[in-house]
């Protein structure tokens, strides 16, 4: 029942994995960079032109959070972003019009809490990011094998299920884990929610290290890495990505022309990647 | 024998049928493991068992009375037994859970407890027990209940825990729970979080059940020793659904027995304002960690809850509690808010009891609602009043 394929990229089956995966093959060694847009925030016009901006401005792939009403795993920036975005109306229909926006120019992965996920049924949901071109699906509070429906539904659509590791993360559930990662693996930075920190230079190398063991596909680091010192950083210390969310979001929220500064922002950070 | 030798009856259930599991972020996932592991090992440790047991009894006050309410069973036209939670060490069942949970983080070497409360009494339990045992103690509230609860605020404070306000969405129980969980997502490796219902992330709903089951144990030996029978009702109102769980336990097993669970009705079940979501019914949905009833819309955005009370202003329900409804061993019903005030003065007038307002959904079932059947209703008095009496003053005078 798939809506018409409009003018987005191969028309020929690509799935999300090999789309994610060319887009960090494309780098040549040099991380990934990998902002984050709250979806509907300030409003669902504003937040496209963001992401336009993001992929104007560097982006290689873009994560797209779906404004949630409890929203575990993120701290008060983008808490009070999704708030707001939920009170000015956005609904997960608008956000994924945004994400088939912006995947006609960069591999989009949605960041979506579980319920959004099950409310329609896994498999329906996952049906429609296909159908919006979206490449990959997070979800924050589903740890890996808890709920086998999101996982078949996303094999059936060929939308890579892009898990998380943390800190507190065992080795056991590493190979675990690592083994079924398709596209990236996300790998939380500090035990704790979304937010900008300090430095940790040292610490990056360690996880990344630990992480990169247990896995094939590229590993991202994300949560708390807030400038382009900390972007270089997790690159030096061996990030095949890197994430950035709660600086945007905050930049987005404060700035006059939301779109003119992350964009900025954006610029500001693949430069510091490149180096 | 000790008193509490059934709790080696239950296992850790991480699923009830579909309901529970662990949807939580993979932060906290070594930490669950951990505490099940200090669980499993705790509850069969004779040391823990004794040590909680002692405290239960010299400190806390158990067994707690089981009365019969003469008047209110004249007015309800059969036998009313109210077993006496109020009259527990701070005045409401919650110790039972936060004794047992602090005596295990102790165990777990866990200086620092992060706790949410709703009405307070949960808050004041966890804080009470950091207290006896020299814990760090941090309770998230919701600014609108730090507001209707003001002298629960106050014990907390007396008490030495550090009450933090939480002011995201309806500012209630649903935020101050998230915010625990961020809490803990940050802090786990020094940190255990006393969840204060039956709901959560496997193994919580178990571990809260497992030491709530004390309520229903002593009240089915009681009964049956001084009654000579099991009733026909056991009738506890549904928070999270901690006490009534723990009525409900020592029950399941006993056919003829009904199992009625009241939750909040608020401002009526049409009206979109209660906090009813397993008397409701709908599709289920994940919240705080475990996937059970939860009200919420289309696309799966957690709606807000309404009650009058603070402890059932809580849009979710423990996943065991919809494991009982689906399988038709329970039946779950609410109470609007109106009623749950007149059965509030009811009580105070004609027993001499003051219920708390979560409580008086329970007895305005119990006394005025369908009982037909029924000769003996045993009701589990939860909580008392005494917090909500600047809420109900507030609502006007008494009939
Ligand atoms: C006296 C009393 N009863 C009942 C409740 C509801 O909680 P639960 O359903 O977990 O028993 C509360 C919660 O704050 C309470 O204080």
């Amino acid at each position: 029942m798939g809506k018409p394929a409009r003018d987005r990229v191969p028309a020929v089956a690509q799935t999300g994995e090999d789309r994610i995966g060319a887009a960090f093959a494309l780098r040549r060694g040099r991380a990934a960079l990998m902002p984050y847009l709250m979806g509907g925030f300030p409003d669902m016009a504003t937040s496209r032109a963001i992401g336009e901006a993001y992929a104007a401005n560097g982006a290689d792939l873009i994560e797209l959070g779906v404004p949630y009403s409890d929203p575990l795993a993120d701290g008060p920036t983008i808490q009070a972003a999704g708030t707001a975005a939920l009170r000015a109306g956005a609904t997960i229909g608008g956000v994924l019009e945004v994400g088939e926006a912006l995947a006609r120019r960069v591999p989009v992965v949605l960041m979506c809490y579980v319920n959004l996920v099950l409310a329609p049924g896994a498999d329906a949901f996952v049906q429609r990011l296909r159908e919006a071109g979206i490449s990959g699906l997070i979800v924050p509070d589903l740890p890996m094998g808890e709920e086998p429906a999101v996982t078949e539904a996303c094999a059936e659509h060929g939308v890579a299920l892009v898990p998380l590791v943390a800190p507190t993360t065992t080795d056991e559930r590493l190979a675990l884990i690592g083994a079924q990662a398709q596209g990236f693996l996300y790998t939380v930075s500090v035990s704790g929610t979304t937010g900008e920190r300090g430095s940790r230079a040292q610490a990056f190398g360690e996880l990344l290290g630990r992480v990169k063991r247990h896995t094939a596909v590229p590993v991202a680091l994300g949560f708390g890495i807030a400038t382009p010192e900390h972007a270089a950083e997790a690159a030096r210390a061996g990030a095949d990505g890197v994430i950035v969310g709660t600086r945007l979001v905050r930049a987005a929220a404060e700035a006059d022309d939301p779109a003119a500064a992350t964009g900025e922002f954006v610029a500001e950070l693949a430069a510091a990647l490149i180096r | 024998m000790s008193e509490r030798a059934p709790l080696m009856e239950s296992g850790v259930e991480h699923r009830f049928g579909p309901y529970g599991g662990q949807y939580v972020p993979e932060t906290l996932l070594p930490a669950l493991v951990e505490l099940e592991g200090a669980w499993v090992a705790a509850r069969d440790d004779v040391a823990y068992v004794a040590e909680l047991d002692g405290l239960l009894r010299d400190f806390a006050g158990r067994p707690t009375p089981l009365y019969l309410a003469e008047r209110l069973s004249e007015l309800a036209g059969r036998e009313l037994w109210l077993k006496r939670e109020d009259l527990m060490h701070t005045g409401s069942h919650k110790l039972n859970n936060a004794l047992g949970q602090a005596l295990l983080a102790r165990r777990m070497g866990k200086q620092r407890i992060i706790a949410e409360t709703g009405a307070g009494q949960h808050g004041v339990a966890t804080a009470t027990a950091c207290a006896l045992l020299g814990l760090e103690c941090i309770v998230y509230m919701g600014a609108e209940d730090i507001r209707r609860q003001a002298p629960n605020v106050q014990r907390m404070k007396l008490l030495g825990a550090d009450v933090v306000s939480v002011d995201a969405g309806a500012r209630t129980l649903k935020e101050a729970v998230s915010e625990a969980i961020r809490d803990w997502v940050s802090s786990v490796a020094t940190t255990h979080y006393i969840i204060g219902s039956a709901v959560g992330p496997a193994p919580y709903p178990a571990i809260v059940r497992d030491l709530q089951r004390v309520i229903g144990d002593e009240a089915r030996r009681e009964l049956l020793a001084r009654a000579g029978r099991l009733p026909d009702r056991v009738v506890a109102c549904v928070g999270g659904g901690s006490n009534s769980i723990g009525i409900f336990s020592p029950f399941v097993n006993d056919a003829d027995v009904a199992l009625i669970g009241v939750e909040a009705a608020g401002q009526g079940l049409g009206s979109g304002r209660h906090g009813a979501p397993l008397t409701a019914g709908g599709r289920a949905g994940v919240l705080h960690g475990s996937l059970s009833a939860v009200m919420q819309d289309r696309d799966g955005q957690v709606t807000e809850a309404h009650s009058i009370s603070a402890g059932l202003d809580y849009p979710g329900s423990g996943p065991e509690h919809a494991y009982l409804r689906d399988s038709g061993r329970a039946r779950y019903v609410a109470v609007e808010d109106t009623d749950a005030l007149c059965a509030f003065r009811e009580v105070t007038r004609l027993e001499g009891i003051i219920p708390a307002l979560e409580t008086s959904h329970a007895l305005y079932y119990a006394i005025h609602e369908d009982g037909i059947g029924s000769t003996l209703d045993l009701v589990c008095l939860s909580g008392r009043g005494d917090k909500d009496l600047a809420e109900v003053i507030a609502q006007g005078d008494a009939p």
